[in-house]
């Protein structure tokens, strides 16, 4: 099976260096990209490789890049930013990438940039990747030295500089918009959309936000062509995906399986199923603000539009599995309390909504629920959905409460009936 | 004041951005890594430098929770309580450290040797429970091991 994102990633050894990873092929898809000279070009190849952006929401890559202003139209400085804030919980994957293979990113950064005609790249990284940072910086240094980086790239008239911006903390700083506020030293409160990024962003310039798995694509889209792409997976959406298991299985890890790869061969071929002495109960399909599905879902395929059908989303791909031995109004709880906490504060539905929720399900969880708790909650899932609150942490949050609600009815239900927590 | 080292390695992030504030995070930061926290005459000596108000500063300061307006003691560390190391026993690994240590959550100890602060995931789901102690991560908690990882921050 293909790995092209994880073939040179040697977890727990240090990642190649500039000269390991040109030994390997890198950065061959750059010299191809600059002497064809044809930015438009390789965004009619990304867009035509099915490339949807790994952070979450799945936009497709090649057509945000043609947002950008282009001819008489363009304003410059463009900037591309990679989004490398990786904090939704049950997420490990971007890591893996920053710290074992940093000049895949940089490759994947220059051939973007060189796509969207940017001149100033930025990677946002959260504070809490010291080793991500120590070795992203290394490889930018390195990519300088090369002269992949700075001005008058191999000579192709092309210049990009990559900065590296560690952050300071908060979840919030995830949201491209809020990223943006973060860089021009802000606090990192969303902004109104539209004007969308790629239109007016950074400094109010036209500016791509893209997560590191996406970027880390990119090159061997330039190297090998959009149908090899879309041939390494079982869906319509092209490429493989890194997959991930965390909580009570065998074997939590991360996979570079072929995007679309099934629930089941992810949890049991690949996690090894759950321990001995645990039942799943069900999963998380992509991080914290996905909707739980149960676990007779297995044969679901793990692609954006068959995660959507089963009814909830492909998120970042990393799965969190709820076993019967944890209490599943304790889980919704411990969510809550983080999307509560991680609130920018800025409109009120969330700023105001999540704590509501977090003191009713403390309540129910502490035997003290009435059954009219049930209402209150189920009221929130539409007050804080899509539509009412300014970005999308809020929607995100009640994902998983309003299916918990659904899936696990009876569980509340016997917390309120017995006045206690089931589990303790 | 400002030291001139201080600003030397202001001047390099600075440098990076279209506006000066641009840079107010990373300034931050380097204060802190020199001088341990943030506090109100750091914030009024950088807001000066980087001409912006004090209450402007303070407002971004605030904001990040790994910038720290109050004294943290010599090593800070971070426990993740969200989802994966909540369902594989966080709240034990907090309890024994709120025992060892003697202090609970947003306290010092006395000695100013430990800060202990709750965290969102660190990314580190597969070896859940996980924490952070200054730069480093610690993985796969359990119980026995907490003392042993504590001996090694002095
Ligand atoms: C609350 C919130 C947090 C987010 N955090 C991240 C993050 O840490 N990393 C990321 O790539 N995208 C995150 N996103 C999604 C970004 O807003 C954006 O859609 C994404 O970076 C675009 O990249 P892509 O098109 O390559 O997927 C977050 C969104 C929200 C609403
Ligand atoms: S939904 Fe929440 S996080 Fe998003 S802007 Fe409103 S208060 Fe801030
Ligand atoms: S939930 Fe603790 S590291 Fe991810």
């Amino acid at each position: 099976m293909e790995r092209p994102l994880t073939e040179n990633i040697r977890p727990g050894q240090f990642p190649p260096g500039i000269v390991d990873y040109e030994r390997a092929g890198g950065y061959r898809a750059l010299r191809k990209v600059l002497a064809d000279a044809d930015p438009g070009g390789l965004i009619k190849t990304v867009t035509d490789s099915h490339l949807r952006g790994r952070g979450g929401a799945g936009f497709p890559t090649g057509r945000k890049w043609s947002f950008v202003p282009r001819g008489e139209q363009a304003v410059h400085p463009v900037y591309l930013i990679i989004n490398a804030d990786e904090m939704e919980p049950g997420t490990f994957k971007d890591r893996l990438l920053l710290e074992g293979n940093p000049h895949q990113l940089i490759e994947g950064i220059i051939i973007a940039g060189y796509a969207i005609e940017a001149d100033t790249a930025f990677i946002f990284l959260r504070r809490e990747y010291t080793l991500a940072e120590h070795r992203c910086a290394r490889a930018i240094a390195e990519a300088c030295e090369r002269g992949y980086l700075g001005r008058d790239i191999l000579g192709s008239g092309f210049s990009l500089d990559v900065y590296l911006h560690s952050s300071a903390g908060r979840y919030i700083c995830g949201e491209e918009t809020a990223l943006l506020n973060a860089l021009e030293g802000r606090r990192a409160i969303p902004r109104a959309k539209p004007p969308f990024p790629p239109v007016t962003g950074l400094w109010g310039k036209p500016t791509i936000v893209n997560n590191v798995e996406t970027i880390c694509n990119v090159p061997q889209i330039a190297e090998h062509g959009a149908d090899r792409f879309r041939a390494l997976s079982n869906s319509v959406d092209g490429g493989t995906k890194l997959y991930g298991v965390s909580g009570r299985v065998k074997k939590p890890g991360l996979w570079e399986l072929p995007m679309g790869a099934s629930i089941r061969e992810i949890l049991e071929e690949h996690a090894g199923g759950m321990k001995d002495g645990w039942a799943l109960r069900a999963i998380m399909p992509g991080g914290a603000s996905t909707e739980f599905l149960p676990a007779d879902r297995l044969d679901v395929k793990m692609d954006f539009d068959s995660v959507e059908a089963a009814g909830s989303r492909l998120g970042t791909g990393t799965m969190i599995v709820l076993d019967d031995r944890t209490c599943p109004v304790g889980m919704i709880l411990n969510l809550m309390r983080f999307f509560a906490r991680e609130s920018c504060g800025w409109c009120t539905p969330c700023r105001e909504g999540l704590p509501w929720l977090v003191r009713t399900l403390e309540a129910i969880e502490n035997g003290e629920g009435q059954a009219a708790d049930m209402e209150i909650l189920h009221r929130h899932t539409g007050l804080l959905g899509p539509g009412h609150t300014f970005c999308a942490l809020a929607p995100g949050a009640v994902e998983p409460l309003q299916s918990g609600l659904a899936l696990f009815e009876e569980d509340f239900l016997r917390h309120i009936r017995q006045k206690s927590c089931p589990w303790k | 004041m400002l030291t001139r080292e201080e600003l030397a390695e202001m001047d390099v992030e600075l440098a990076h951005y279209e506006q000066k504030r641009g840079g107010c995070i990373e300034a931050l930061k380097v204060l802190q890594r020199r001088r341990g926290w943030i506090s109100d005459q750091s914030l009024a000596e950088l807001a000066d430098f980087l001409e912006m108000s004090v209450d402007d500063l303070d407002s971004v300061a605030t904001f990040y929770n790994l910038i720290f307006r109050k004294p943290v003691g010599r090593h800070v560390i971070l426990v993740c309580d969200s989802v994966s190391c909540w369902a594989t026993g966080c709240e034990q690994i907090l309890d024994y450290l709120a025992e060892t240590l003697g202090i609970t959550l947003g306290q010092t100890t006395a000695d100013r040797r430990f800060t202990l602060l709750p965290n969102a995931c660190l990314g580190a789901c597969d070896h859940a429970p996980a924490l952070m102690i200054d730069a480093d991560l610690h993985g796969d908690l359990r119980r026995q091991k907490i003392d042993e990882i504590l001996a090694r921050y002095e």
